[in-house]
């Protein structure tokens, strides 16, 4: 069954002369349990996508469901238990006068859950941080540690969907590849669905089954990203892309190499 | 060799900040002719402190000391603020990171680029803005006219990163230092950006010091890298040889990159050894 299902979305701005249509008739369908990577350049609608889903825009036109039952333009509450989101940027979506314990409680008193505690504890055990990270502040914390304090804040209430704004595009190779790994496991272990994106082709190829290409708010191209990887993509744009990156990469395509 | 415009041996930086006090950069020594060097690291591995050492744009705090730190027969460790300032963006400058906080918002880009030539030419206003659609031209902006008259916020982020390389380049300097000039742009722009960049140097012979965190780009683009790791060098080899880097730390952050054509299950995480931080 899709857990994420999208049919010719369409969103727009502005009235008049000043409309500026961002998406035009995006269509997806990401199955329970799968990740599913959306990249494309700045300005592509792939982050506007995610926050349709988020219920950020209530002017969309289309169709939206999750796990079946279909979005209304405003959203309730109960959305949020099983739709929850990790934003690009760790410096600037952690409060920085709330403690971690602090971040982690609000959503368990906004939703009413109890056991808040015991609830913390476990989930920070979880993200691969322990209680000493408790009574800090974000910026007693490194980069990769505030990115873990998200994802732990988004799966606190235990969401069947994640959505993944460029985890990863603002922290160091090697953090990259620990919150990389986390993700992984935490997708096996809970059974999580993941919709990501990214402009990193190796991130989307490593973590995600399938992808879709955007560009000028289109959907151009989707594929699974073993297909991307052994360059078997079809569009122009997406050839561009993996030409540009292939070009900075190892990959074996250097007689140096081996 | 008359070849090599940069010549640092054994720099240190120290920041100073009350009791608290950070060795943030430790005996790095390296030359620079015509090439295009890069400094790669993580976050806080003293690679962008280097490159602002070479033009002394540190605060108070930081104390700077070295056995060398020449340019072309200055000294730069002694030279008084004045010549600095005859160094300073006219012999060597510096491309920053986010041109959305490095320009200046209420002042159109041209202006601000014949601002950059006119603070060390004596040119008319006429000149001074022919030699900037000139430069404007020569970074790939199609119509320099029109972007000319823009604000930057009226400019897209690969658009803004070559204005600000051009107006870096209009002195026609030396050496360039370019403080992770792409790493806010898509792949797409980042190429077109990286070209301009490498067609300058080349047409100009300069010298490119490359400070990154991206390794991948930086195998392909640059001649020699030098890899930082807690403020020391921890190795020195021609890009094409990074495949056979030696260092642990390499090794460790090039595996540690995921990579279209080879899919792992897990990324290998980079365990650090405490014996790197002493040899």
């Amino acid at each position: 069954m899709a857990m994420i299902q999208a049919h010719q979305l369409n969103l727009s701005f502005g009235t008049g002369a000043g409309l500026n249509q961002v998406l035009h008739d995006v269509s997806l369908s990401v199955a329970d349990g799968e990740s599913f990577g959306l990249v494309g350049e700045s300005g592509s609608g792939k982050t506007t996508v995610l926050r349709c889903l988020a219920g950020q825009y209530r002017q969309w036109r289309g169709e939206l469901s999750i796990g079946g039952v279909a979005l209304q333009h405003t959203l309730p509450k109960s959305h949020f238990r099983h739709v929850q989101m990790v934003f690009q940027d760790p410096y600037g979506s952690l409060h920085p006068r709330h403690t971690v314990d602090t971040a982690l409680r609000e959503p368990l008193v906004i939703h009413g859950i109890d056991d808040r505690d015991e609830r913390i504890h476990d989930i920070l055990l979880k993200v691969g941080l322990n209680e000493t990270f408790r009574y800090r502040y974000p910026h007693q914390l490194s980069g990769g540690q505030r990115q873990r304090v998200a994802i732990a804040r988004a799966l606190i209430l235990q969401p069947r969907v994640l959505l993944l704004d460029e985890p990863t595009s603002a922290l160091d190779v090697s953090v990259q590849a620990e919150i990389l790994n986390l993700l992984a496991d935490l997708r096996r272990r809970e059974k999580l669905t993941y919709l990501m994106v990214t402009h990193d082709l190796g991130v989307v190829t490593h973590l995600c089954d399938r992808v879709a290409v955007m560009q000028q708010g289109r959907i151009v191209e989707q594929l699974d990203s073993q297909a991307l990887s052994q360059n078997l993509a079809t569009h122009a744009y997406t050839r561009m892309l993996v030409q540009a990156s292939r070009d900075f990469s190892d990959d074996s395509q250097h007689p140096l190499a081996g | 060799m008359s070849d090599i415009k940069l010549n640092v041996e054994g720099l240190n930086v120290h920041f100073v900040n009350g009791h608290r006090h950070t060795h943030a950069v430790r005996d790095v020594s390296f030359t620079l002719g015509r090439e295009k060097l890069a400094i790669v690291g993580e976050s806080g591995s003293g690679k962008s402190t280097v490159g602002r050492s070479l033009l002394k744009l540190h605060p108070p705090s930081a104390r700077l000391c070295a056995k060398a730190m020449r340019f072309d027969g200055i000294d730069l460790l002694t030279a008084s603020e004045n010549v600095m300032r005859k160094v300073r963006g006219q012999r060597i400058s510096m491309v920053m990171q986010d041109p959305k906080y490095s320009l200046n918002p209420v002042v159109k880009v041209g202006e601000q680029i014949a601002e950059a030539f006119l603070a060390h030419h004596k040119a008319s206003r006429r000149e001074a803005r022919e030699r900037v659609l000139e430069m404007l031209a020569k970074v790939h902006i199609r119509d320099p006219q029109r972007v000319y008259n823009l604000y930057p916020h009226e400019v897209s982020g690969g658009m803004g990163q070559r204005i600000m390389i051009a107006m870096m380049v209009i002195t026609r300097p030396e050496v360039i230092i370019a403080d992770e000039p792409t790493s806010a742009l898509d792949v797409s722009v980042r190429q077109q950006v990286l070209g301009v960049l490498e067609e300058l140097v080349e047409q100009q012979q300069m010298g490119l010091i490359f400070v990154s965190h991206d390794l991948n780009l930086v195998r392909n683009y640059c001649d020699r890298v030098l890899v930082m790791y807690a403020g020391r060098v921890v190795e020195s080899l021609a890009a094409c040889d990074l495949h056979h880097a030696e260092h642990p730390y390499t090794r460790g952050l090039l595996a540690a990159l995921p990579s279209m054509g080879n899919r792992r299950e897990r990324l290998p995480v980079l365990q650090r050894d405490p014996l790197w931080l002493t040899c």
